[in-house]
């Protein structure tokens, strides 16, 4: 796998600026010496500071670090797009591959309902679900999401098991006593791992880049709790005389979401058990 | 040893499409006695791969047996339940394909595969399982198997990637194996070896073998008996000794005439005039009627009936029918 890496730059590039994000998010409290104002604490006397040896990122409206929201913001950011990519996988997979392999009128309600999610443009489609939820929050905003995201993977592993299904090694099984639920679990799934990985990994970036959304429009993670998306939205109003107040945070998705679209070809590579040997 | 392990009885299969109703097997009947090969020989689209589908009940929708008996080891295999019927494959009736590389799932080792198949039939431990896994690939001719057990499909030859299927479909102690086309996407000196260990199998482990070929030389080679099949009728079966010594159907003996030998350079290559029929069609009389040099008036108003000619051998012919005008 290290080789993997080493012939792939880009590759080693994303999965650097993923794991520094990941870490950072994680030991935030350690890194900055500024763990409070990262969780929100007020701290008006360094208002709008701009970047500095004490404030590398300069300081917020409220006079927070924003090198230290950023950090703490990252814990947010970065969880919906796992949490986004991990649900909508989890009921996207087993729903196509279900529909692929059964065909006829079970593959037809399936993917009509999915055709059905589908038409609603997404983030309108997630900004209904997270507003019936209820009130605005970090769950009910992954939740809408990961409620728009799932029909793309019933898509995605339908395609694959319809034309896996006609593979000979899917009739040599059933000529080899193999129920259909075995079959499902233990041929097609595995089969079609590579590319819900590879769609996986690119949406993590996407569903991080919706849940600032989110959140920019003030549906995601509520205040005190930094977001980039919000933060970039507090930022906004400032760009213009104090722009690392918004620019930061933004950069921050920008990085993260390259990062995981770049992964995804690293993904594929690594994942493919014919490239696994010859890499 | 002449009691019969399968037999196929008026078997009927055929596929709803758009274009119409295909009767892909027509009153087939023929059966396979235990620790012979049997083959079944005709052009593509003839109904052979369908009629072997149909001995493990794989012939999937638009297709299905409208009518017909099979009978495996005295059980009915078409009144069978899903549930009894998977219990019989793979564990009782295995099948090889054409092409093993595609019939081997790319994303497991060959080892994983093999103890899958072990497991799926018999309550045996793994470590059982991949000591059996050991023996099947040495009975296969596979001797190195700490290797091949590591590696995946689309590390192995074509040779050993057949071995590999063999292997898997005897895993579990199967009577009959039905292989269809076993050696078709091998070159010629590996068909050879893969013909042999199929041999060498059956008369080890007293298998039935149903040898699925378009190749008449491979069935002069390794089958005891065949059937010719032409648009989903049996034109002529017996033992292939009798059939190669003497052959009554104008299709047989057009089949092999279409062989080039050797000797025959510069010579035109010889063919049966006109193509074979889509399955669309239904005959009134002989299917081979159109395309024959025979052809009689009977031909074209009742399909021949399978006469005995010989001992054990069989046509559906009217030249052979008495009585029967010209």
């Amino acid at each position: 796998m290290a080789r993997a890496f080493r012939r792939d730059w880009l590759g080693v590039f994303s999965l650097v600026v993923i794991v520094a994000f990941v870490l950072g998010a994680i030991f935030a409290p350690y890194l900055t010496p500024y763990p409070e104002e990262g969780r929100g604490a007020p701290n008006l006397v360094n208002k709008f500071l701009p970047p500095s040896r004490e404030h590398p990122f300069g300081t917020d409206y409220l006079g927070r670090d924003v090198l230290a929201r950023v950090l703490f913001g990252g814990r947010s950011s970065l969880s919906i797009g796992f949490l986004v990519v991990i649900i909508a996988v989890a009921i996207g997979t087993p729903l196509g591959a279900i529909a692929g392999y059964s065909g006829r009128w079970l593959d037809e309600v399936i993917m009509r309902i999915t055709d059905m999610w589908l038409s609603f443009p997404p983030l309108l489609l997630a900004i209904a679900i997270a507003a019936a939820l209820g009130r605005p929050s970090f769950t009910n905003a992954m939740i809408a999401i990961a409620l728009t995201w799932w029909p793309w993977y019933t898509r995605l592993v339908r395609a694959q098991t319809v034309s896996l299904r006609e593979r000979s090694f899917i009739e040599a099984a059933r000529g080899m006593g193999v129920s259909r639920a075995t079959i499902i679990l233990r041929h097609i799934l595995p089969n079609v791992m590579t590319p819900v990985m590879v769609q996986g990994t690119m949406d993590i970036g996407s569903a991080i880049l919706t849940g600032a959304a989110m959140s920019f429009i003030g549906l995601g993670a509520q205040p005190p709790t930094p977001d980039w998306g919000q933060m970039v939205s507090d930022g906004r109003i400032y760009i213009m005389n104090q722009p690392w107040y918004g620019s930061f945070p933004g950069l921050a998705i920008f990085l993260v979401t390259l990062a995981f679209n770049l992964m995804g070809d690293t993904v594929r590579d690594v994942a493919d058990p014919r490239s696994r040997r010859a890499a | 040893m002449n009691e019969s392990l399968v037999s196929v009885e008026n078997l009927h299969v055929r596929f709803r499409t758009y274009a119409g109703v295909v009767h892909a097997v027509n009153g087939v009947t023929f059966d396979i006695r235990r620790g012979e090969t049997f083959g079944l020989v005709g052009e593509t689209g003839c109904g052979k791969t369908v009629t072997g589908l149909s001995l493990l009940r794989l012939v999937s929708p638009p297709g299905e047996i409208v009518a017909g008996r099979i009978a495996f080891d005295g059980q009915d295999i078409l009144s069978l339940s899903e549930q009894e019927m998977r219990d019989i494959r793979g564990a009782r009736i295995s099948m090889i394909f054409q092409d093993p590389a595609a019939a081997l799932n790319p994303v497991f080792s060959v080892g994983e595969q093999i103890e899958m198949v072990i497991r799926q039939h018999q309550p045996v431990t793994r470590r059982v399982a991949r000591q059996r896994t050991v023996e099947m690939l040495k009975a296969v001719g596979l001797p190195d198997s700490a290797q091949i057990l590591r590696a995946y499909a689309h590390e192995l030859s074509g040779g050993m990637q057949q071995r590999v299927m063999i292997a898997l479909a005897l895993a579990s102690n199967a009577s009959l194996l039905v292989a269809d086309e076993p050696t078709t996407s091998l070159d010629v000196t590996i068909q050879a070896q893969i013909l042999t260990l199929l041999t060498q199998l059956k008369e080890r482990r007293g298998l039935s073998v149903l040898l699925i070929t378009h190749n008449l030389g491979v069935v002069a080679e390794t089958c005891d008996r065949v059937a010719v099949l032409y648009v989903g009728h049996v034109v002529e079966k017996g033992r292939t000794r009798d059939i190669f010594k003497e052959m009554k159907h104008p299709y047989t003996q057009g089949l092999l005439e279409a062989i080039p030998r050797p000797g025959s350079h510069g010579q035109p290559l010889q063919a049966i005039s006109g193509s074979v029929p889509s399955g669309l069609v239904v005959f009134s009389g002989c299917p081979f009627e159109p395309r024959c040099s025979f052809a009689m008036e009977v031909c074209r108003q009742a399909p021949p009936p399978l006469v005995r000619v010989g001992e054990e051998h069989y046509v559906a012919c009217y030249r052979f029918v008495e009585g029967a005008s010209r």
